[in-house]
C-alpha cells in the first residue's frame, strides 16, 4: 500500500488543517498519538532526530512536553496543556514553541470509517493580541497564496 | 509590531489587495498608476500598500520620482513557502513512520 498524502489546507484566516488517513482502527491511531512510548517512535519529523523526552499527562488541565535532539546535539522543545480529552475521538491542546511563535490551539480529530482512520489536526493561531492576529491572518492566507505565487514565479524563471 | 523578517512578510501578505498587487507584478514591473487601475482605489491608497510591501522586502521600487516602477522581489516569499513546506514535511515524514508503528500495533492487537 502506498502512503497516504498529508494535506495542508486553509480553513479560515486563523486556522489551517493538516489531515492524513491511516490504515488502522481508531483506537490504535489514538493510542499512537497519546502514549509516550509510541509517540516517541514516530513524531520525529525529518531524518536524524530522536525524542529523548516525551511526557504526556492526558487529561483536561494536564500538560505535555516534548524534546527533540538532532544528531549533532541540537535540541528543540515544545510544550502545551490539554484542554479537552475525549477518548478516542478528540483532543484539544495548546502548543508552545518558545518566544518566536505565538501559542497555537490544536484540535485533533480521529474519525474511523471502514477500518481507516482519518486524523485531522486543526491549528488555530491566536487572535487575542492584535499583533498575533495580524500575523496569523497573514500567515494563513499568505501561505495558501504564496504557494500559487511561487508556482508562477518558478514557471516564469524556468 | 512584527519585527522579524518572516513576521513582516506574513503581515504584508495578510491583505488581499497586496496579494493582488504581487500577482500583478509577476507579469512584470508596473507603475503606481498601472497598479491602481484594477482596484477601485486611489493612487495614495495603493501607495500605502506599496510601502508595506517595500518594508517587507517583497518589492523594489525605481528611484525616478514620477514613475517609480515597482518590481517583485521573491526572496522573502520563498521563506514563507519554505516555512509552510517544512511544517507539512515535518508531519508527512512523521506520519510515514506512524504507518509502520500502526502496522506493528495491528499485529499485536490481532494476537490478543
Amino acid at each position: 500500500m502506498t502512503a497516504s498524502t498529508t494535506t495542508l489546507s486553509t480553513l479560515s484566516d486563523e486556522e489551517i488543517s493538516i489531515s492524513r488517513e491511516f490504515d488502522a482502527p481508531r483506537h490504535l491511531v489514538f493510542d499512537a498519538h497519546t502514549k509516550p512510548e509510541l509517540v516517541s517512535q514516530w513524531l520525529l519529523g525529518p531524518e536524524h532526530w530522536t525524542m529523548p523526552v516525551c511526557e504526556i499527562d492526558l487529561r483536561p488541565g494536564g500538560s505535555w512536553h516534548y524534546v527533540w535532539r538532532y544528531q549533532d546535539g541540537t535540541e528543540m522543545e515544545m510544550r502545551g496543556d490539554f484542554r479537552e480529552v475525549e477518548v478516542p475521538t478528540r483532543i484539544v491542546h495548546t502548543e508552545r514553541w518558545g518566544d518566536e511563535w505565538p501559542e497555537t490551539l490544536h484540535t485533533v480529530l480521529f474519525a474511523e470509517q471502514d477500518g481507516t482512520t482519518t486524523v485531522t489536526r486543526i491549528v488555530r493561531f491566536p487572535s487575542a493580541q492584535a499583533r498575533d492576529a495580524a500575523l496569523a491572518t497573514g500567515m494563513m492566507s499568505g501561505v495558501e497564496r504564496s504557494f500559487d505565487l511561487l508556482d508562477d514565479l518558478l514557471a516564469a524563471v524556468a | 509590531m512584527a519585527t522579524d523578517p518572516l513576521s513582516a512578510t506574513f503581515a504584508a501578505l495578510a491583505d488581499p489587495t497586496r496579494r493582488a498587487i504581487l500577482a500583478r507584478l509577476l507579469e512584470g514591473s508596473a507603475t503606481v498608476k498601472e497598479l491602481s487601475a484594477p482596484f477601485a482605489m486611489s493612487g495614495p491608497a495603493v501607495s500605502k500598500h506599496l510601502r508595506v510591501l517595500e518594508r517587507a522586502g517583497l518589492i523594489k521600487r525605481g528611484r525616478e520620482a514620477q514613475w517609480r516602477p515597482c518590481e517583485l522581489d521573491a526572496a522573502p516569499l520563498e521563506d514563507v513557502v519554505e516555512w509552510a513546506q517544512r511544517y507539512r514535511q515535518f508531519w508527512d515524514a512523521s506520519y510515514q513512520r506512524l504507518d509502520k508503528v500502526l502496522d506493528h500495533l495491528k499485529e499485536s492487537d490481532h494476537d490478543r
